[in-house]
């Protein structure tokens, strides 16, 4: 009933798209606000500077591409907490391993953790919430007893720092990585049948499976997708911040799920643009970079943070209520 | 109808059987710690045992309610830090002001639960990312009432409530200071250990048994039929998260006594959230809302915090902790979920 | 009329509801008398659902006024429609899962003793109501999620008549229940009728309607078309006043009857205790109907073919090769393609949100790609193609498959599965709740597909669907395939007799009563 309501109020475009309208005229109004302090603190207006934004945009490519693969996992009603140590671990088995296998190697622990992750959702039915938090919970064990009991090379590699921090044409090499892997997932989702696969099961998977789609084997390939990504935004990571150390992920898990849901995701699956993601990740790099400039203490920035994120879904106004 | 006393045991004891393994997981692996331990069934022991369960059996209790419900909230940390905070604030001086204090950190917990079922009730947003969100607000507003840590509790409460029931009588002066022979046997039960059974007595029991709390059960199984059925949704959620607010913001209190300080560590927040979740479904509720309850996390908790006793007394290295806890958990989510190999009708998966 | 008015316990005058731009009901005037079965017919989408679930305050309208007892009444919720004495025992059951029986049944105003649920009066209480409608079998600690359909049912019946209902309204409520059960349901109407409660009675089946109803009012594109008395109009007079239109056959006509070479062949078919040793076999061209009450083992039969249910014994054959089916993937390339029509469209056919084009293609994409890529040109070619070949009424094939009505849902089902171009085509009962018009082009639709050379098997509840569509039906019963009927021997007598398990003996099924 509420769904019929709902689909002759808005259309199915301006329904996935909104979010994403909304969002981005909110990062122009942060922008425009973080430049009205300058411009009244320094006298300066930074923030529209190519140099400043693209510093931004390498920032976010970690966070984007770590949202990119929780995108994945959340559109089929399932979420990933392991995101945090699978970064980590990818990072520190890079700089670990080093030289030429270093970013193979970083991958690979990514494809285990998710094959895991996906193995215990897909066959097990154990809800992702909870296996993911228990895989995370051995990953930081694993993590930790190793670098606890011998003390392995944690210095990023020249290959690690290149394709994280070093520029061509400017233009900082992690962002093209982040380009890179948003085409791959823009084409995925929306010209393969695995994409297709991937909103049926997030709407109906009843359904999808007496359709003949390959639940289970799309839902592992998810995770593993958001385990590989997240092992990689660990490697750049590592790359940028010249190391690897416990707990780099620990910012990533949360914001990532919030750029997602800014970015017009439903967070029950089945429904979401790629390129809402990206803008969330904007949206939420941006905010944090403005208020750090606004010197705001971090009492401030949280309370900031969260209200952001419940007025933007308030505006967005899309609720499931009882029926639904 | 005759045969029906004893086929209702053994109908409860399936319909509950997470419930019932996790109690005797608990039971079996305290027993082996009590014996391997130096000072093993000692008050002492017991007490430090009660002490280190307490907050965080409190969170579990906290999202436990949410969870009945279908929803999560990943506020709860975030709750108990706030009141925390604000305990170490309140519960300085002496006296009735320290009565007045637990009463408004008890108001705060409880408000900042209702605000979290407001934006979930009339913003219409997921609890799990209403929580979320609202999580953070309630950090930064921890950390705006405790930018570095400190603060000062009464000592008095602080002795009173995380030692034995003979220092609490002791403390407050009743039953001729402890010394009452009847009250001997029992003088060196833990106070935190009375105190949350005391919780689940007044709260839990009567609530599960309240039209408000089966309302929360009833919205957990199908929110639809609870609709149709003339039940009142919106109350219910608001009760529930309310609820939830209330046990966190007295595991916040509590925190607050034991460490006599208030610090606004947003890791240690988020720390305990996950804790909490873990204790719930190993608890024997289910994330999918419906089936469950508080007494089953409490015992949740207590399997969590025993394995780190046991990595204590038996002197494991500590580096191991995290992952043997992991495991712990994968372990008992596996477990319980090897019942689905055996489902041959592929369809009720998906149910 | 005018004799009945001064008893009217429920009076609609000039209701209107809209849902964004399509009018669900206009200027709707309408009354239910005291101690009368009053029937509402209508095709899917007539407004029937709207008219109750504003009756019951699931909606309110957006004009008009309704009366109860003479008052003026407006119900905001469920809740309020139910204190005025209002219940409506609704299609889609409202009952939750995980709790018990007895807590489902008392769930909006229970027993209480010191504020808090008395849980042993209310477990009394659920074994007395039980009691009234013959369902003693019912332990009420068990929970809901526990019990078949069947049970489940007469649960909801059970909460429905703990409320003490002024108006009690039944939506297809028993669709779901084994035939004793509809006795039992049946006199239990007769003795609130008797205590002077006003019955609405909405059915699809015919039968049912004209050995309950005393009146009968009858809707069409939201517009309440006539109210006319018992007998005072024949079926085909009713069918037409509800399609609006003449119907010259309710089936397509069934080709001679022939001895055809099996292409789908099942070999002792066994699973749990649910089926057993189940032979049967479909020649190209043949429309095999299965039928039996309900739960003897039908669905099973159709899941185990298309690859559901796992750890099945026997062997399922098609043009005479043994094949593997552990999974709906195996079942949709096994020989020339099974297709199964699920049950429940909305949980299992059909992901309601998603686009009409979206749903129609997820069964056939791979079919529909070069490479890994999805084939834009072919899926938008093969998407118009079945909406013209099912004549689905749409706006836009972009739109949610949601805003369909319940008909044009299940023809998305249905043409999603031709897109494949499966040879075998199970269908389990695939008219439940559907208009009569587009029941009758999913009949002509079978024999179409028939024709062309599919194997169909069919299960359907609705024994005039199994007399008129089919070529040969097999009646289960207790997991077994009891008779086999075919040619001028499918008929009601005998199909209610190997229903009943007592073939050979001339009884009528005492609750159906024929035409």
């Amino acid at each position: 009933m509420i769904d019929m309501i709902k689909s002759f109020s808005l259309s199915r475009l301006s329904r996935d798209d909104k979010p994403i309208a909304i969002a981005a005229t909110f990062i122009l109004v942060i922008l425009l606000a973080g430049t009205v302090y300058t411009l009244e603190r320094f006298g300066s207006a930074p923030l529209f500077s190519p140099t400043y934004l693209i510093q931004q945009l390498q920032i976010g490519s970690f966070l984007g591409i770590v949202a990119a693969g929780m995108m994945l996992v959340i559109l089929i009603s399932q979420i990933d907490l392991s995101v945090p140590w699978t970064l980590a671990a990818g990072a520190m088995t890079a700089t670990a391993v080093g030289g030429e296998w270093a970013l193979p190697a970083a991958l690979a622990v990514g494809l285990l953790v998710g094959t895991v992750n996906g193995l215990g959702v897909a066959y097990l039915r154990i809800p992702s919430m909870i296996f993911t938090l228990g895989v995370n919970a051995v990953m930081r064990g694993l993590m930790v007893a190793q670098t606890g009991g011998f003390a392995p090379q944690t210095k990023a590699t020249d290959l690690m720092r290149y394709i994280a921090a070093e520029r061509t044409f400017g233009i900082p090499h992690a962002i093209f990585v982040w380009l890179a892997v948003s085409i791959l997932i823009v084409i995925m989702l929306r010209r393969t049948s695995f994409g297709r696969s991937i909103y049926a099961i997030g709407n109906k998977e009843a359904a999808a499976y007496l359709s003949g789609v390959p639940t289970k084997r799309v839902t592992i390939i998810a995770f593993i997708l958001c385990s590989v990504l997240a092992s990689l935004a660990g490697v750049l990571l590592a790359g940028y911040s010249t190391k690897a150390y416990q707990g780099m992920g620990d910012a990533y898990v949360l914001p990532a799920i919030a750029a997602v849901v800014i970015g017009g995701t439903n967070i029950l699956g089945g429904r979401g643009r790629y390129l809402g993601t990206v803008v969330g990740v904007i949206l939420i790099v941006l905010l944090n970079s403005v208020l750090s400039i606004m010197e705001m203490p971090e009492a401030g920035r949280q309370i900031i943070y969260g209200l952001v994120i419940i007025s933007m879904l308030l505006v967005y106004g899309r609720g499931e209520t009882a029926t639904s | 109808m005759s045969a029906t006393k004893h086929s209702d045991w053994g109908l409860r004891i399936r319909q509950n059987m997470g419930f019932f393994i996790s109690v005797i997981l608990f039971v079996i692996v305290y027993f082996l710690y009590h014996l391997a331990h130096p000072k093993g069934f000692s008050s002492q022991v017991l007490v430090q045992n009660s002490n280190e369960v307490f907050s965080l059996a409190m969170l579990a209790m906290a999202q436990t309610v949410p969870v009945l419900l279908g929803g999560l909230d990943l506020s709860v940390g975030a709750v108990m830090t706030l009141v925390d905070c604000l305990a170490s604030h309140l519960l300085e001086g002496t006296g009735p002001s320290v009565g007045f204090g637990i009463i408004a950190c008890l108001l705060a917990g409880a408000l900042a639960g209702f605000v979290n079922g407001c934006v979930v009730v009339f913003g219409r947003i997921q609890p799990i990312i209403a929580t979320l969100a609202t999580g953070a607000v309630y950090m930064g507003l921890a950390l705006f009432l405790r930018p570095i840590p400190g603060g000062k509790i009464n000592e008095d409460i602080n002795w009173a409530m995380t030692n034995a029931l003979g220092d609490f009588a002791e403390t407050v002066g009743i039953f001729d200071d402890g010394k009452a022979a009847w009250f001997q046997p029992i003088a060196g039960v833990p106070t935190a250990l009375v105190l949350l059974v005391l919780v689940a007595l007044v709260t839990w029991v009567p609530f599960r048994r309240s039209v408000t709390g089966r309302t929360v059960y009833a919205i957990g199984s199908a929110e639809g039929a609870a609709y149709m059925s003339g039940l009142n949704i919106a109350g219910g959620k608001l009760a529930a998260f309310t609820m939830a607010g209330l046990f966190a913001g007295i595991g916040g209190i509590f925190m607050a006594i034991q460490t006599s300080s208030g610090n606004a560590d947003i890791p240690m927040a988020g720390a305990y959230t996950l804790s909490s979740i873990a204790s719930v479904v190993i608890g024997g509720t289910s994330l999918l809302g419906g089936t469950g309850g508080a007494i089953g996390s409490i015992f949740g908790t207590l399997i969590l915090k025993v394995i780190s006793f046991n990595f204590r007394v038996f002197d494991i290295a500590p580096l191991l902790q995290p992952l043997f806890e992991g495991l712990v958990l994968l372990a008992a989510v596996s477990l319980g979920a090897l019942s689905i190999l055996r489902v041959k009708n592929q369809l009720e998966l998906f149910r | 009329m005018t004799i009945r008015d001064a008893d009217d316990l429920l009076v609609l005058k000039g209701i209107s509801k809209r849902y964004g731009g399509v009018k669900a009901l206009q200027d709707v005037s309408f009354s239910c008398g005291r101690g009368r079965v009053h029937a509402v017919l209508g095709e899917n989408g007539a407004g029937k659902s709207t008219l109750i679930k504003i009756i019951s305050g699931v909606v309110q309208p957006d004009e008009g006024s309704m009366t109860l007892d003479g008052a003026a009444v407006h119900f905001r919720s469920p809740a309020a429609a139910n204190e005025a004495g209002i219940v409506c025992i609704f299609q889609e059951l409202s009952l939750m899962p995980d709790l018990t029986v007895s807590d489902n049944i008392s769930i909006s105003s229970p027993p209480r003793k010191f504020g808090l649920i008395d849980a042993k009066a209310q477990r009394l209480r659920a074994e007395e109501l039980l009691a009234t409608i013959g369902c003693e079998d019912v332990n009420p600690m068990m929970r809901i999620r526990d019990l078949p359909l069947s049970r489940r049912q007469m649960v909801e019946i059970a909460k429905a008549l703990g409320k003490k209902p002024k108006i009690l309204i039944l939506d297809e409520a028993t669709s779901a229940l084994t035939s004793s059960d509809v006795e039992k349901v049946y006199a239990m109407l007769a003795r609130l009728k008797a205590e002077g409660v006003a019955i609405l009675y909405i059915s699809h089946r015919m039968h049912e309607i004209e050995a309950l109803a005393d009146d009968a009012s009858v809707f069409r594109n939201g517009r309440h078309i006539e109210t006319f008395m018992k007998g005072a109009r024949s079926n085909d007079e009713i069918v037409q006043l509800m399609i609006g239109r003449e119907i010259s056959a309710h089936f397509p006509p069934k080709p001679a009857y022939e001895i055809r070479k099996p292409l789908l062949e099942i070999r002792n078919l066994s699973w749990e205790n649910r089926l057993h040793d189940v032979s049967l076999s479909i020649g190209r061209g043949e429309i095999v109907g299965l039928g039996g009450l309900d739960g003897q083992g039908q669905k099973e039969l159709l899941l185990s073919l298309f690859g559901v249910l796992k750890q099945v014994k026997g062997d399922v054959l098609i043009d005479g090769v043994v094949q593997k089916l552990n999974s709906p993937i195996a079942a949709k390339s096994a020989g020339g393609g099974i297709a199964l029509v699920p049950e429940d469209r909305k949980t299992e056919g059909l992901m309601l949100p998603m686009s009409i084009a979206e749903n129609l293609v997820i069964a056939s994409l791979d079919e529909l790609s070069s490479g890994i890529f999805v084939d834009e040109t072919k899926v938008s070619a093969s998407v118009a193609d079945a909406i013209k070949r099912l004549k689905i009424k749409i706006g836009s094939p972009d739109d949610a498959v949601s805003t369909l009505s319940g008909g044009n849902q299940q023809k998305v089902v249905i043409a999603k599965w031709l897109m494949t171009r499966p040879d075998v085509i199970l269908l389990n009962d695939p008219t439940r709740g559907i208009d009569v018009g587009t029941k009758q082009e999913i009949y002509r639709l079978l024999r179409e597909l028939a024709d062309e050379g599919a194997a169909i098997l069919f299960y359907s509840t609705d024994y005039d669907e199994l007399i008129g569509s089919c070529d040969r039906v097999s009646i289960l019963y207790d997991g077994r395939i009891i008779s086999e009927l075919q040619g001028d021997a499918i008929n009601e007598k005998n199909i209610v007799a190997a229903s009943l398990n007592i073939a050979g003996q001339k009884t009528e099924g005492g609750a159906h009563v024929g035409h």
